[in-house]
């Protein structure tokens, strides 16, 4: 026996009314909440280029950005310098940090000038050129802002990523991993770039050989971390000839 | 029990042991390995489903009249789809911290077959309030062997519970690891999560010979 619902009049006027209303429902909730969002994920940019510096608010063992009511503030206080690197020079520009360095990647690749924003930051004295980086990690984009001083000699690091395994590629935003990165140098004995490779096996779970461009892996993440040195090779070498200018 | 009747109150009851959709029905494995290797992962999902699993199963049950049974499938992947992205877009937008964590979880709900099989066969066929218990009951079902699992890969594999160092420092060799125990980087793999959950089916059904096919 066959009733209303079987009707294929019936099936098809149904399917268009679901997919306007579940559409416009979608939509209207995309628009509404988007500049909200776009906000969220602007001070986001901030508290990690603040973080990278060291400008933030970590107790022992876990990783905390300064609030988001405060870095505005902070960012204007801390942040000396912003830098868009086009070509090999250097302009100022205080909206770099809005950059997105995805886009500057796909530009590269279709053959492009691309753009390399880079904060200069000053902290009790100290100066620190914050670069973003990205790349692939095993599900989806990795990404980082590692803070340098003039050697190249990395002062911070804050690595973040979309979409990687809980518990294990997932930890590259764990302090274990990231502080590992704090005094390693990118550059080798010779001052040519090297990078930094995450690696196994290093025999140096402490990290105490700074010099000796890695760090350690973590355990089940074998691709991730392979993603975060393809990425520092890749992405922090292109900031090179820049701070080779500084060093004249 | 005073406030649901038996019946209802087995809706609940059941998913949790005898009818649990992961020991006992196979669903949702998928998840299971996947986010299992640390505890606050499993939670995080456990609640994630529970929420998405009441409210879809109680959509599906009002629509249940309406729903082309030519496309009904379709039907419900839109549904939990649509609820889970508004979700996902209200918490991006007023808890910002909440939804990175959770970003990862938003692909492996729509995905998850609990849910499906919740919709097909018990919303299509039954009121909102059964439908509501129903779901509850089958994502804590679900929410109770996840929580297990990431427990022991979790305390096995890295020697914490929710990040906290509850076995000493494996690098410092404070506390266990200062007689020489080791963390088992075993359990962080996935083919782990697979090896405790049969543990769990064997423990269960060993007690509960019914529940043994022939």
């Amino acid at each position: 026996m066959e009733n209303r619902t079987d009707k294929n009049s019936y099936t098809i006027i149904f399917a268009i009314a679901m997919v306007l209303v579940v559409g416009s429902l979608l939509a209207f909730t995309a628009a509404s909440l988007k500049p909200t969002i776009a906000e969220n994920e602007r001070m986001e940019k901030q508290q990690n280029i603040l973080y990278a510096m060291g400008v933030n608010d970590n107790d022992e063992g876990s990783a905390n950005f300064i609030s988001t009511d405060k870095v505005g503030d902070e960012f204007s206080k801390y942040i000396k310098k912003q830098l868009v690197i086009e070509n090999g020079i250097a302009s100022e520009n205080d909206q770099a940090y809005l950059i997105d360095v995805k886009k500057e990647q796909t530009k590269a690749k279709s053959g492009e000038a691309r753009r390399l924003p880079l904060f200069i930051g000053e902290k009790d004295g100290k100066t620190f050129y914050i670069a973003p980086i990205r790349g692939k990690g095993l599900w989806d984009a990795i990404w980082a802002y590692v803070a340098m001083d003039e050697n190249m000699v990395v002062q911070g690091a804050y690595f973040d990523h979309k979409g990687e395994t809980p518990g294990l590629g997932a930890n590259i935003k764990q302090r274990f991993f990231m502080d590992d990165f704090i005094g390693e140098h990118l550059l080798d004995a010779s001052g040519n770039f090297k990078g930094i490779t995450v690696a196994k096996g290093n025999a140096d779970p402490k990290n105490l050989d700074k010099t000796d461009n890695e760090v350690d892996a973590i355990a089940g993440a074998t691709i991730t971390g392979d993603g975060v040195t393809a990425m520092i090779k890749k992405d922090l070498k292109l900031y090179w000839p820049y701070f080779k200018t500084l060093k004249k | 029990m005073g406030l649901l009747s038996k019946k209802d109150a087995n809706l609940i009851l059941d998913p949790l042991a005898d009818n649990n959709p992961i020991t006992i029905q196979v669903l949702g494995i998928c998840s299971a390995l996947a986010i299992t290797a640390e505890l606050k992962a499993s939670i995080v999902m456990a609640v994630s489903v529970l929420f998405v699993l009441g409210i879809g199963n109680v959509v599906i049950s009002l629509m249940r009249n309406i729903i082309p049974s030519k496309i009904r499938i379709i039907v419900q992947l839109v549904v939990v789809a649509a609820l889970v992205i508004i979700v996902d877009q209200v918490l991006k937008a007023y808890a910002y911290e909440l939804s990175k964590t959770l970003s990862v979880f938003v692909g492996l709900i729509i995905t998850n077959c609990i849910i499906m099989g919740r919709f097909e066969a018990f919303a299509l066929g039954n009121g909102p309030w059964r439908s509501f218990l129903d779901g509850i009951g089958n994502a804590a079902g679900y929410g109770l062997i996840l929580i297990i699992v990431g427990f022991f890969r979790e305390l096995l594999g890295s020697g914490t519970l929710l990040g906290f160092k509850v076995l000493g420092d494996p690098i410092e060799k404070t506390g266990l690891y200062a007689i020489g125990y080791e963390n088992n980087g075993f359990m962080l793999l996935s083919p782990m999560a697979l090896i405790v959950v049969g543990i769990i089916i064997w423990i269960q059904r060993s007690r509960n010979k019914a529940l043994i096919e022939d």
